[in-house]
C-alpha cells in the first residue's frame, strides 16, 4: 500500500514538489517498522535503502575494529540516512541503529534512479541534503582531528574537580561541549575514552577522576 | 526523591523523540510539554539527551576527585 502523500513534504529530500511528483514518489517508498535497538543497516554491507525517518530516532555511527562507536549523527523525523550508497553504488558507509520504536519510509536505488530520471527538479533538493551532510561530517573531521577535544575535557574536569566531601558546582556534557568548542557527542566519546583508559569513572550524577595525574597530563597537551 | 534528569520546558519544543527512546518508559507527552515520571527511576542511559533536537533534556553531574 503506498504511503500517504503529506508526511513526504516534510522530508528536504520531496520539500516544493507538486502533488504529482509526489504521487509518483509515494508508489515506490515503503514502510520500515523498526523496534527499539534493532539494526537497521550494517556498514560495509551492500545498500537496502536511502531511508527516511518518518517517526522516532536513528543512531548513525561507525564502529572501530576494538569496539569503540562514533556517532556520525542522530537523524529525526524528516532527515535521511544511507543516502551516500544510493548514488555512489557503494557499500553502507557506516551503520543504523532504532533508538526506539521508528518508522521508517525507504527507497532502493533503482527506484531513486527512475524517480530522479522522471523528475529532474528533485535533483536540486537531494544536492541540498548532501551538501549539508558535507558540511556536518567537515565539522566532526575538524572536531576529532584538529581540536584534540580531550585535553580541553580533560582541563575543564580539572577546574571543575573537587574533594569528594565538598559540594561541587554541576555540569552538563552540553556545558562541556559549549566549553571545548565541540559538539555533545564528541564529548560523550572523550569521557567514554577517558574511562576506558582507567582515568575517570563514570557514575550516575559523577564523575569520578580517578587519575589525576594523567588527566593533567592530558590537559598539557598542545591543541 | 528520585534525582531525575532536568528537563528546560522553554528550549523544549515537545517533538517526543525524549519519550519514543526512553527504555524505562519514564517520561510522557501531555498535550505540549514532557514531563518525567518519578514513580519511574531513570537509569541513567542519557538516551534522551542525545537524541533531544534543542537541547532541553540534561543530565546534570559533579566533578570529584578520589586520586589526590
Amino acid at each position: 500500500m503506498a504511503i500517504p502523500i503529506e508526511p513526504l513534504k516534510s522530508i528536504p529530500y520531496f520539500s516544493g514538489l507538486g502533488d504529482g511528483v509526489l504521487d509518483a514518489i509515494r508508489q515506490v517508498v515503503f514502510e520500515k517498522k523498526v523496534d527499539r535497538g534493532e539494526i537497521i543497516l550494517l556498514e560495509d554491507e551492500p545498500p537496502q535503502a536511502l531511508f527516511f525517518v518518518a517517526s522516532g530516532a536513528v543512531k548513525v555511527f561507525k564502529t572501530s575494529p576494538d569496539g569503540k562507536e562514533q556517532i556520525l549523527s542522530i537523524a529525526r523525523p524528516g532527515e535521511s540516512f544511507n543516502d551516500v550508497p544510493l548514488f555512489d553504488g557503494g557499500v553502507n558507509p557506516a551503520s543504523a541503529q532504532a533508538m526506539g520504536p521508528v518508522v521508517l519510509y525507504g527507497i532502493s536505488r533503482d527506484q531513486m534512479d527512475g524517480i530522479l530520471r522522471d523528475h529532474p527538479e528533485l535533483t536540486t533538493n537531494v544536492i541540498k541534503v548532501l551538501a549539508q551532510r558535507v558540511r556536518q561530517l567537515v565539522s566532526l573531521v575538524e572536531d576529532l582531528s584538529f581540536r584534540h577535544v580531550i585535553g580541553r575535557v580533560a582541563k575543564i574536569l580539572l577546574e571543575y574537580g573537587g574533594e569528594t566531601s565538598a559540594p561541587h558546582p554541576r555540569l552538563t556534557q552540553q556545558e562541556i561541549a559549549a566549553m571545548a568548542g565541540t559538539a555533545r557527542e564528541v564529548v560523550g566519546r572523550s569521557l567514554k575514552s577517558l574511562e576506558e583508559s582507567s582515568i575517570i569513572r563514570l557514575e550516575r550524577h559523577r564523575v569520578v577522576i580517578s587519575n589525576k595525574e594523567a588527566l593533567r597530563h592530558l590537559a598539557a597537551e598542545p591543541s | 526523591m528520585i534525582d531525575m534528569p532536568h528537563l528546560n520546558q522553554a528550549k523544549c519544543n515537545a517533538c517526543g523523540l525524549c519519550v519514543s527512546v526512553c527504555a524505562r518508559l519514564g517520561l510522557v507527552l501531555n498535550e505540549k510539554n514532557i514531563r518525567f515520571l518519578e514513580s519511574v527511576e531513570c537509569d541513567w542511559c542519557q538516551q534522551c539527551e542525545l537524541v533531544c533536537p534543542t537541547g532541553a533534556v540534561t543530565f546534570p553531574f559533579e566533578v570529584v576527585i578520589e586520586d589526590r
